[in-house]
């Protein structure tokens, strides 16, 4: 403990706001995140309530939709799309690569407070009355119909969209300058090929939401005829826009997921990640081919059926490389040295998740099916199991992996390893009984329901309420931990990677001497043991 | 009782709803397979390469690339299998209705609309015969919804500004949800109905006792009249404006060159935006409908022109 670290450079308030580190923003960000995940867990409470039952019991019809828009916007926008790549990705990157911030540190700095501003319009259009459009924002309800406060949301929207490119701009120059000697590109942890993989598709979808939600805004306020057939538009013109960004944002949404679990299967396996190359270039090849299936969203809505055909053709395709990462951890822990620390529950738990969310996506992308089960219950819990399941579970890996490096303390190690289990048990609780919901033909954004539909919505809101205490827990263990945990060494997993070789928590410039890398990443032979603190 | 909780314990009562039952029991048997089989090898590692359990870990690296060379054309080779099989359905599903029996939906916020070609109107119900496919020509009044008949494993969104026609078949009489899927504001989850699949000799008797007292071409034709579409298009009419007898299913030349079949769309876009597609030798002096007439009137006019297919110019 020699000198200051990041947290102790300044003590002063204002120093925070005006801070050009990445990992002072990286905290600005958690702590933007958490209230918005709270936001939005409130909205999925409500919505889980209402739906304990299949009468309307505890909001009215009007109330429930701006409940689900709310929870769909805010966790979409608000928490998943910035949550590993803002938080660990700003905090990690530069470690990661030996450097000593993002190449543009001050924009990083913009981008968070694009982002607060964006959130605040959003929240404010929320609180002057919300927003009842679903977050897919369908024409013409959205621009002629819907009587609530589209255009302020969507203006919210919009703004928190540039803080996306500006992130996705600042991590790629990042990867491709700041990288320390010798740190070649197959060097790099895939933690970095996956966020690399992420901007990519940050920079080039973003713009393309931007436009729509512009177009969306001159239909609504001056009546320009865009997607209204009445006044001359086309109503599925907003969708081919819409999803030409949502699609992609899927993969922004799980791609990073994917990184934190390379770290975490090769440090608690101790093993290089099998198949290195395989699972980088899957990254890559995701961010690509994902810009090629957003019309399998509207196998039903009237678009051609050759249009339809290769949609669908495209969708299997780009599971290929997920299934080839799947199949890749899986062969890592082959002959592994395996410990079961709490984010390597969490890892586990993300590989399960992962794949019953990937494989009812093949369902989804089989054309026959999807007629039946698009707008279902289906499509609702399969991608919660890819964005909750998959994401959110590696999310809490990834914060209870770097917690040490970026608190300079150690989590409870039992209490973390309880809430990993309580949560994979919560989760399937509540996600599961949906996909039985969606079989069965119940559609989705539905206020009351036939009461045949029941049993099952009870178990899901049972689950709900696991989850909740579940997802709950860390923030008292983890704050507890932040004033009495054991002081954390610079390397308490043993782990390879260049994060670990500086203390915990880093100095302000990260390192005290450049580090310069000689050799492959992974190389668990030669790491050094865990530590048991 | 307990039966009803499973899905898809009821069969799919449409010709295809079968082949759609199937393939979604093919798709849980092989997911839980590749799933069963992943879960077994993460557990089986888990347990004997646990940290502390002494066994042989000494690294034959085997060339990796063998094994992802063999999983990528696993997958690869499943996926095509798969979506060829969806592929092979969905053709099915959407094939060109055959142009036997039309009935009229007609979708707004938050009510199903239907109107039977003999005049029979109802709302948020659907009565139709079994054994019998019926075409369905769909429109929405304002925004977009989605037609569900779960229990006939079919789909479709009513987009408004447009016709939708799908061919519908119920093998077993009985009665069956009809939900909007698409959310369409307040009362989405309101905007139910049920079809009601019966016998020929049921559903002639119930289109009997509605008795309605004009059929729909009749209403179109009382319509044509009370609107003044008569003034230009019948008889000896001073304006030059097109004959609509015999025109329905015929390839009409257009001022621009090109030729389009007289179908439901072409008679719904002549209706509401005349000028766009204006027949060959006629000036475009016909002014718009848009907003003059709802979806439901404009069917009715539809059809009344339809009626007019078969008499002599």
């Amino acid at each position: 403990m020699t000198g200051k670290n990041y947290l102790t450079d300044d003590y002063r308030l204002g120093s925070w706001f005006t801070t050009t580190d990445h990992k002072r923003i990286a905290i600005l960000y958690f702590a933007t995140l958490i209230f918005f995940f709270f936001i939005g867990g409130v909205a999925a409470t409500l919505i889980r309530i209402e739906l304990a039952t299949p009468g309307p019991d505890v909001v009215s019809a009007d109330t429930y939709n701006r409940l689900f828009t709310m929870h769909g916007i805010i966790m979409v926008w608000f928490f998943l799309i910035p949550s590993i790549p803002n938080t660990l990705g700003n905090f990690i990157v530069p470690l990661m690569i030996g450097a000593r911030d993002l190449a543009f540190p001050r924009l990083n700095l913009a981008s968070w407070y694009l982002f607060v501003l964006g959130g605040s319009v959003t929240l404010f259009a929320i609180f002057m009355g919300g927003i009842d459009t679903g977050w897919t924002l369908y024409t013409p309800f959205s621009t002629l119909y819907s009587n609530s406060y589209v255009s302020v949301a969507v203006t919210g929207i919009f703004i928190a969209g540039f803080s996306s490119i500006l992130t996705g701009l600042n991590f790629i120059v990042t990867i491709h300058k700041l990288r320390a000697p010798g740190l070649t590109w197959y060097r790099l942890p895939l933690f970095i090929w996956s966020l690399y993989a992420t901007s990519v598709i940050l920079v080039l979808a973003t713009p393309v939401l931007a436009i729509t939600l512009v177009l969306l805004t001159a239909e609504r306020l001056f009546g320009v005829g865009i997607f209204d057939p009445r006044i001359g538009g086309d109503p599925l013109l907003f969708q081919h826009l819409f999803w030409f960004y949502s699609h992609p944002a899927v993969y922004i949404m799980i791609l990073p997921g994917m990184g934190v679990v390379n770290e975490l299967i090769a440090c608690y396996a101790r093993k290089k990640i099998f198949g290195y190359k395989f699972v980088a270039w899957a990254s890559l090849a995701i961010a690509a081919a994902g810009f090629l299936v957003w019309g399998h969203h509207m196998f039903v809505s009237g678009q051609s059926l050759t249009a339809s055909l290769v949609f669908s053709f495209m969708s299997f395709i780009v599971a290929v490389p997920s299934a080839i990462k799947v199949f890749n951890w899986t062969a890592t822990l082959h002959k592994g040295k395996i410990r079961f620390d709490a984010p390597m529950l969490y890892a586990l738990a993300f590989i399960g998740l992962f794949t019953i969310g990937g494989l009812t996506g093949l369902f989804l992308a089989c054309l026959a099916f999807d007629v039946y089960a698009t707008d279902t219950y289906f499509v609702v819990a399969h991608f919660h199991y890819i964005m909750v399941g998959g994401m959110v579970t590696a999310y809490f890996g990834g914060l209870h992996y770097w917690w040490p490096k970026i608190t300079g303390r150690m989590y409870p190690e039992y209490w973390a390893r309880a809430a990993a289990i309580l949560i994979f048990f919560g989760f399937n609780l509540t996600f599961f009984p949906q996909f039985v919901l969606g079989a069965e033909g119940m559609p989705r954004r539905y206020h009351v329901y036939a009461p045949e539909f029941q049993i099952w919505n009870v178990l899901s809101s049972g689950g709900a309420s696991v989850l909740a205490i579940a997802y709950l827990l860390p923030m008292f263990y983890l704050a507890y931990s932040l004033f009495f945990g054991a002081r954390a060494p610079a390397n308490p997993w043993g782990a390879t990677g260049l994060e670990w070789q500086t203390s915990s928590p880093p100095p302000r410039l990260n390192f005290d001497r450049q580090p310069v890398v000689d050799g492959d990443p992974y190389d668990y032979a030669h790491a050094p043991e865990p530590q048991h603190v | 009782m307990w039966r009803q909780w499973i899905p898809f314990w009821h069969e799919g009562v449409s010709p295809y709803g079968g082949d759609v039952d199937l393939l979604f029991r093919g798709l849980l048997v092989a997911s839980t397979l590749v799933l069963g089989l992943l879960l077994f090898l993460i557990l089986l590692f888990c347990i004997r390469y646990r940290a502390g359990n002494d066994v042989d870990r000494e690294n034959h690296e085997a060339k990796s690339w063998h094994w992802e060379i063999g999983w990528t054309a696993a997958s690869l080779v499943a996926f095509l299998g798969l979506f060829a099989w969806g592929a092979a359905i969905f053709l099915k599903i959407y094939q060109t209705p055959a142009d036997d029996l039309s009935v009229f939906v007609v979708a707004q916020q938050w009510m199903w609309k239907v109107q039977h070609p003999g005049g029979q109107a109802e709302i948020n119900a659907l009565h139709m015969p079994i054994n019998r496919p019926v075409n369905l020509v769909m429109a929405s009044q304002d925004v977009i919804h989605s037609f569900f008949i779960p229990a006939l494993r079919l789909k479709h969104d009513v987009v408004p500004g447009r016709y939708q026609s799908i061919e519908i078949e119920a093998m077993r009489p009985g009665h069956y949800h009809l939900f909007c899927a698409e959310y369409c504001g307040t009362d989405h989850a309101r905007m139910l109905g049920e079809v009601v699949a019966m016998r020929p000799a049921d559903y002639a008797a119930w289109l009997a006792q509605q008795a309605p007292s004009s059929s729909l071409a009749q209403q179109g034709s009382a319509l044509f009249r009370q609107l003044g579409c008569s003034g230009c298009h019948e008889g000896s009419s001073s304006i030059h404006a097109p004959r609509l007898e015999g025109l329905y299913g015929k390839p009409v030349p257009l001022s621009d060159g090109s030729t389009v079949i007289a179908d439901d769309k072409y008679l719904r876009d002549s209706i509401l935006l005349p000028r766009s597609q204006v027949a060959a030798g006629y000036q475009p002096v016909m002014p718009s409908f848009e907003g003059r007439i709802d979806e439901a009137q404009l069917l009715q006019l539809v059809a009344y022109i339809k009626s007019l297919a078969t008499v002599k110019p």
